[in-house]
């Protein structure tokens, strides 16, 4: 499986599929790649997306204006993996383009097109029997997310059903970036840490190399969404230069 | 990877038992939201349940049912109508008699009181016809909570009494201006300050929709309606009615009325969609005529969608009925065939204003015209010793703006 958390913190890059549109996405993914992120998440767009703010709302309905479907971001992730082998790359998405597709086939062709992993961001453990199954059937790591608000009993739940990496929210809140981090995050990585040997990725909000750093004192991997997003947005035409310029600056300090 | 390790091997025995989930009706229904949410749908879940068995609790929501909002609500014989009609004996259950003008206020206040024990300040709702932002921003002002409604611009503009009403109150309306600016809209976007702000707010959800356990607290709070209505009609007519009907928005006024019936298996229970202009997807809001189960807002129910599993724009002369999903309870009920739901288009819905209006002196809100307009077809077919109730869920007030654009009366 092509996660690797040695070389700390690994950045994750959300990109929201199909904004401009696809050929663009692949484009932005490659060169994503290219300048050091370590996992791609494919953001499928859905017409009502509540877990997000301004920006991922925007570039989701720009991608749905001309149809972009999870069909074809699984398509997209296949093309990517025919030029990567070793980048570890999952769909981010909400849970009903997936059902409409039928979880059962979504987790064949997903596996079929090279992708590592699926997070669905509204369904909880409670409600994920089938998905669970069936990823594990096609051999799909199943990521979730903790949340500052999740008790202890619910951090070990999901430890439990986790595979891969944990995806660790912030802050309470929608996606978008945020001035500083807070104080939540190191602390619930901490409280996350006594359930679980998984990577832990930490996400919400970071768009600055301080913070990037920051996260890698504490986390395993560092999410960034919403500033990529708005890279795109910014530089009509010319978007995949400017994300790999934008993400060679979040990453400048590792060494 | 050739091995299973110890980790693999305690996941594939978790997948195959899953945690047992609550909240369900038949295969609808469930919990799906953020992780950020669920804490706090748990903490709602146990206040509830806790609330349900407190003598206090029960007898406080009692008193302000009845002195506040005034209930118990008449059930009225529509004499004229019945006569007009020729059949069936038609009763109005009146909740648009209520204190703000619908049966909205059975729920906001039961959560209001909720909102009381867990000791929170900030409250937020979303509204389509206003009547639920209102019904909040009333029982805010009556407890002291700091309140927040968001609202689609689409909604704004067609229920600006509504608007007014709210700030007269002292609430907050935030404007929501994405997709087709009604409620749908609104909903996601009180989901969002929920999400963020929800270690000191309650979400005041408005109807049997999203994650448990709102679809049954909710439809427990409206209960009060069938209770009354099934008592009422035994005194009135010493026997159960032949049907009940409804309109469905999200199902709140629908299920709160069903549901004391549902045990009498003879009785026939109604549910009327918005049936819009037309058949096409994005010209109605009729789930179970072009719906799919899928997932919105919290809940596994019927849901108005294309192809890809994006949720359809809908249409519906009526605000409050103009949503793209229906409460999970519904669904099991028409899978069932317990219920049966039928549409009514924005033209009926607007007739039988007129007809209720001139036949009993009583305007309906154009929601629950769509309920008169199905007891307009169904009545003349029925026997004239038989009866049939229909539910007025709110009153026609908030509606006189649309009713004096399309009737053109003056
Ligand atoms: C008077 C009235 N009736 C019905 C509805 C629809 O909601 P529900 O289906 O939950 O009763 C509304 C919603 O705004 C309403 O204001």
């Amino acid at each position: 499986m092509p996660f690797h958390f040695e070389n700390k913190p690994v950045l994750v890059a959300y990109v929201t599929c199909g904004d401009p549109d696809l050929a663009t996405t692949r484009d932005i993914i490659l060169a994503a790649i290219e300048s050091g992120a370590g996992i791609i998440e494919l953001g499928v767009p859905f017409s009502d997306p509540v877990a997000d703010g301004p920006v991922i709302q925007k570039a989701s309905e720009r991608a749905l204006k001309h149809g972009t479907s999870l069909e074809q971001v699984l398509k997209l992730a296949s093309e990517i993996r025919e030029h990567s082998q070793s980048v570890g790359m999952i769909v981010f998405s909400y849970l009903n383009p997936i059902l409409k597709m039928g979880m059962s086939k979504f987790c064949k062709v997903a596996r079929h097109a090279g992708l590592d992993g699926v997070l669905i961001t509204d369904l909880p453990v409670e409600e994920a029997g089938e998905y669970l199954r069936e990823a594990r059937k096609n051999d799909l790591v199943t990521v979730f997310l903790v949340a500052p608000t999740s008790t202890d009993q619910r951090l070990k739940q999901i430890a439990t059903v986790s595979t891969g990496f944990i995806y660790a929210i912030s802050r309470t809140g929608v996606t978008g970036a945020r001035q500083q981090m807070p104080e939540d995050a190191s602390g619930l990585v901490k409280r996350l840490r006594r359930f679980t040997k998984l990577p832990v990725a930490v996400g919400f909000g970071i768009s600055t190399p301080e913070q990037f750093a920051a996260v890698g004192q504490y986390a395993d991997a560092a999410v960034v969404g919403s500033a990529i997003v708005q890279a795109i947005e910014r530089n009509r035409g010319h978007e995949a230069p400017a994300v790999a310029e934008f993400i060679r600056s979040l990453v400048a300090r590792k060494s | 990877m050739a091995t299973v390790s110890v980790t693999q091997r305690r996941v594939i025995a978790a997948a195959k038992k899953p945690v047992p989930v609550t909240g369900r009706f038949g295969a609808y229904g469930g919990r799906y939201v953020p992780e950020t949410l669920m804490a706090a749908l748990d903490e709602l879940e146990r206040e509830y349940e806790k609330a349900k068995n407190d003598r206090r609790f029960q007898a406080r929501l009692e008193y302000l049912l009845k002195q506040y909002a005034g209930r118990p609500t008449p059930l009225f014989f529509a004499k004229r109508l019945t006569e007009k009609l020729g059949g069936a004996k038609i009763y109005l259950k009146r909740e648009d008699l209520l204190h703000t003008g619908a049966h909205k206020i059975n729920n906001c206040i039961g959560q209001a009181l909720l909102v009381e024990r867990m000791g929170k300040h900030r409250v937020i709702a979303e509204t389509g016809a206003g009547q639920h932002g209102v019904a909040t921003a009333t029982v805010c002002a009556l407890l002291g909570f700091e309140c927040v409604v968001y609202m689609g611009t689409e909604d704004m503009r067609r229920q600006v009494l509504n608007v007014f009403r709210m700030r007269l109150l002292g609430a907050e309306v935030r404007g929501v201006d994405a997709g087709s600016r009604t409620l749908k809209d609104a909903i996601n976007e009180a989901m969002r300050d929920w999400v963020t702000n929800v270690r000191t707010t309650h979400y005041l959800l408005g109807s049997v929709l999203g994650a448990h356990p709102y679809p049954t607290m909710v439809r427990d709070f409206h209960r009060v309606i069938g209770r009354e209505a099934r008592r009422q009609v035994l005194k009135a007519e010493g026997k159960l009615p032949k049907a009940i009907i409804a309109c469905v928005g999200g199902g709140s006024n629908a299920i709160g009325i069903f549901y004391d019936f549902l045990k009498d298996k003879k009785v026939e229970l109604i549910g009327v969609e918005a049936g819009g202009c037309g058949e096409g997807l994005g010209q109605h809001a009729a789930r179970f005529r072009g719906g799919s189960p899928g997932v919105l807002q919290g809940t596994f129910s019927y849901v108005l969608q294309d192809k890809a599993g994006q949720i359809a724009t809908t249409h519906s002369i009526s605000a409050g009925l103009d949503y793209p999903s229906i409460g999970p309870e519904h669904a099991m009920l028409k899978d069932s065939g317990r219920a049966e739901y039928v549409p009514a288009s924005d033209v009926e819905a607007l007739k039988a204003t007129t007809v209720l209006a001139r036949t009993e002196g009583i305007i309906p809100a154009l929601e629950s015209a769509h309920a008169v307009a199905e007891a307009i077809k169904r009545a003349p077919k029925m026997k004239k010793s038989e009866v049939l109730i229909v539910n007025v869920s709110g009153r026609g007030d908030k509606d006189v703006g649309i009713l004096r654009e399309n009737l053109k009366l003056d």
